[in-house]
């Protein structure tokens, strides 16, 4: 029995220690492996919402615009040009001529008909159909008020040419074009599977699905590995280098780290955070820390005393160090921030500023009442469970303790219970985090309008809703962030919500990867990638 | 004996509905939906999910259908994963965390009841202080430390093995098999150890000595029967944890068991997915102790004759 285990184990041991690893075998056969966080909801980009289903689905189906690898204004997709009138309300897109889905049906304008009006079903339940709410009709449509589709500003006038009519301007529109919510399915394959507003069919899955994109499924294993290959009938195809891509749902981090370790990974989604500032230290020549367009912040919830007066909320902001947070607990090389919108995402700088100043701090807290610091309510900061958000509480909590006076607790609580404390404004002080859609300061600024259920703080400011307003109705970029860049000192100067951080995408890549270029929100296309060893 | 088999089987019937009734309640009660999510969609967006799964429905009523469907075998979609029903889910993850499961037993199983046994017979000699050592770490040092230490030896440091993986590269089985059936393996070295030293010690097997059997026989044929007892009634709950316990080693080495759709469906409240799991790993749990108290039962003559 022993030497027939020892022989199993030394066959085991042989055979593993001969092996190549996924990683080296890679680059003989451009298959490129990717941790891609948690396993993706779904496949269908009517229904899902989520980074890991993006990564996926970049991969398999485009929409009428792609994204820039490199950041900035759109580039063609299945539309290979456009005219926008001059007043800025309709599109009308040409589609390419030689494209096609993947299996071989010829992709026609009526596909995105099709498509949208699937997207817009309210009975579908999609949970981003906002996406074409800029569509004449569109928001009608999916709130029930209309139920003929044709009152949709969005027709095909022939085949390959699509026309579509807007309610306002919409400089961001083609840069919407690129979030999946947007992007076309295959009439045919979802009605052979079900109906139009079927959420349970099973037209995403190997062997059924139909997309447009550069690479098509090949196989998925649910919480294993999901694996996309070449697309020969993409109309780019030629430049597409890589010939499979593997997907795999790592949901720990540490697992991801050591896998990336042991050569089963060319890309990692995240890195863990206690790692980053040694591997910054020592020059880990793998880890990348990216520009992202997102910004970690808290909310105050302007219903409840003593967050009520915008002196208090100042003087909280004002009382944290953010470089230091920055510099000593995130370590990462996230981006002190003194805006809600990112700077520099879209060319746009928003021209606000935030002092870290603690005896103005104390002296705003007198002004509003405190001056004697133990008639301050204890505060509550609300935060969902995570090592990252506790550290950056802890450290906040003793900020505003030292440079206060104030007593500060802390309420850690279950994401699903967070959330729904968020939602019903139950709380006082509550973490947030915003990571833009596309990359226009719309995607921010618009949810802190009044009422709109992103909010979540109760603020409202009737100027600021119409210089937000104004903008989005308004052709002309340079007015239109000159109006955007106002509304943000608005923002900024009633603080609502307390800026902390701009994120940024910190992850750990191969060497060998190469056409990875960094951008704001971080879309990768895979035709830019390929494998290669210096 | 199949008094004893019907009996079980018509007690488990009500279990089951209590333990499925109230995790229903239960999961409805703690905050949050299904649907909540960081970016807040329009209430008539919610009103729209809300009536694609059912929920808009009067709890009772929902109560009623998923119940209804439960005893056909349907335990509706999942409310995470759209187009994927509970069902197919389990069915995907169950044979993974079994093979898993069976593999770390076997594991546990041959290591334990060898260093056990040896431990026993050689007491109070180096034999018996080194293995029961070493079983003390087994339970002590948790699975979730126990797996990353062999990854960083065997995986990253001596790159023998894969780190992570299930049937994807050659070996990678190994790794995971060894740190869930380790701790199992502690157990049931101390076990069996304590079992076969009362046995030892007993009148019987001085009688085989002064027949003069050999040691092996004595061992294996009459101390082994009655001093291993102990260890098959831990084999019932040793399964059920091995199963249900499996989560936090399919997280470590990214295998897609069962054990991981348990847990993530209680944090995303994926309420049918919740329900399918805790019914069906209910009736694993009571499945093995039953067949664990049968094969006392055919093992051991004394529980018998108190039937």
């Amino acid at each position: 029995m022993k030497k027939i285990t020892s022989i199993f184990l030394v066959a085991i041991l042989y055979g593993c220690g001969s092996s190549v690893s996924p990683v080296d075998q890679g680059l003989i056969d451009q298959v490129m492996h990717i941790g891609n966080g948690s396993e993706p909801q779904g496949l269908d980009p009517h229904i899902v919402t989520g980074v890991p289903e993006h990564h996926l689905l970049i991969t398999m189906c485009e929409g009428l615009t792609t994204s820039n690898p490199k950041g900035g204004a759109n580039l063609p997709g299945m539309a290979e040009s456009w005219e926008i009138s001059e007043d800025g309300r309709i599109y009308i897109f040409n589609i390419r001529k030689d494209a096609k889905w993947s299996n071989g049906d010829d992709f026609v304008a009526d596909d995105i008909v099709w498509s949208w009006m699937r997207v817009l079903t309210p009975s579908l339940g999609s949970q981003y159909p906002d996406m074409l709410y800029y569509v004449e009709g569109a928001e009608d449509f999916n709130t029930g008020v209309i139920t003929d589709f044709t009152k949709v500003g969005v027709k095909a006038i022939d085949d390959k040419t699509l026309e579509v009519k807007l309610n306002n301007p919409t400089p961001f529109f083609l840069g919407l074009l690129s979030h999946y919510s947007t992007w076309p399915v295959h009439k045919e394959t979802v009605l052979k599977f079900g109906e139009i507003d079927d959420r349970q069919g099973l037209w995403t899955r190997p062997g059924n699905f139909v997309c447009n994109g550069p690479m098509n499924l090949k196989s998925w294993e649910l919480n294993k590995k999901i694996i996309v290959e070449k697309n020969p009938l993409y109309w780019d195809a030629d430049k597409v280098k890589l010939n499979q891509m593997h997907f795999y749902p790592v949901s720990d981090i540490n697992t991801e780290e050591r896998m990336f370790r042991a050569g089963q990974l060319h890309l990692t989604s995240t890195v863990p955070s206690q790692k980053c500032g040694v591997w910054r230290e020592e020059g880990n020549p793998n880890l990348r820390i990216d520009p992202y367009m997102g910004t970690y912040y808290y909310r105050a919830n302007v219903n409840v005393k003593p967050l009520d007066n915008v002196k208090v909320r100042k003087a909280l902001t004002y009382a944290i160090d953010r470089e230091k947070l920055t510099e000593k607990v995130t370590q990462c090389g996230q981006i002190p921030a003194y805006s809600f919108t990112p700077p520099g995402a879209a060319g746009y700088n928003p021209n606000t500023e935030i002092p870290y100043d603690p005896e103005l701090a104390r002296q705003l807290l007198a002004e509003a009442g405190y001056e004697k610091t133990e008639d301050f309510p204890v505060l509550q900061i609300l935060y969902n469970t995570s090592e990252d958000h506790r550290k950056i509480a802890l450290t906040i909590q003793q900020m505003w303790q030292q440079n206060l006076g104030i007593s500060v607790e802390l309420e850690n609580m279950d994401w699903k219970v967070y959330l729904s404390r968020q939602n019903s404004m139950d709380y006082q002080i509550s973490r947030a985090g915003w990571i833009g859609d596309y990359e226009d300061p719309n995607t921010f600024l618009d949810i802190m309008r009044t009422g709109r259920g992103n909010n979540r703080t109760g603020w409202s400011n009737q100027e600021f809703d119409e210089l937000v307003g104004k903008a989005n109705a308004t052709a002309d970029q340079e007015e239109r962030y000159r109006l955007l860049g106002e509304a943000e000192k608005i923002l900024i100067d009633e603080l609502p919500i307390i800026p902390i951080y701009t994120y940024v995408r910190s992850y750990q890549l191969s060497p060998d990867v190469k056409g990875y270029s960094p951008n704001y929100l971080d879309h990768h296309h895979p035709k830019t990638l390929y494998l290669e060893r210096d | 004996m199949l008094n004893v088999l019907i009996r079980r089987v018509l007690i488990a019937i009500p279990v089951l509905l209590v333990v499925a009734s109230l995790t229903f309640f239960f999961i409805r009660l703690a905050p949050g939906g299904p649907f909540d999510a960081d970016k807040v969609v329009s209430p008539q967006v919610m009103k729209n999910l809300n009536a694609a799964y059912n929920l808009d429905a009067p709890l009772y009523r929902q109560y009623f259908d998923y119940m209804s469907g439960v005893i056909v075998g349907d335990f509706g979609p999942s409310f995470r994963y759209p187009g994927r029903s509970v069902s197919e889910m389990i069915y995907t993850g169950l044979p993974i965390t079994f093979e898993l499961a069976f593999y770390a037993l076997m594991i546990a199983v041959a290591l334990g009841i060898f260093s056990g046994v040896l431990a026993a017979l050689k007491r109070n000699t180096f034999l018996d202080y080194f293995p029961m050592a070493i079983a003390m770490l087994g339970i002590c040092v948790p699975t979730f430390l126990m797996g990353p230490i062999l990854v960083l030896v065997f995986g990253i440091n001596l790159e023998l093995l894969p780190v992570s993986g299930w049937d994807t590269l050659s070996g990678d089985k190994l790794l995971p098999s060894i740190t869930l059936g380790f701790a199992y393996a502690a157990y049931i070295a101390r076990l069996s150890r304590g079992g076969m030293l009362e046995v030892l010690g007993q009148d019987f097997i001085r009688t085989a000595r002064a027949k003069g059997l050999s040691e092996l026989s004595i061992v294996t044929r009459h101390a082994m029967q009655g001093g291993l007892l102990p260890v098959v009634s831990f084999m019932g709950p040793a399964i059920a944890g091995l199963l249900g316990g499996s989560f936090v080693v399919e997280t470590i080495f990214q295998i897609p068991g069962l054990g991981r759709f348990y847990v993530e469906a209680a944090f995303n409240r994926d309420y049918t997915m919740i329900l399918g799991t805790t019914i069906f790993f209910s009736a694993m749990i009571i499945f093995f102790n039953l067949l664990s108290d049968l094969a006392v039962l055919l093992l051991n003559p004394r529980a018998r004759e108190n039937l």
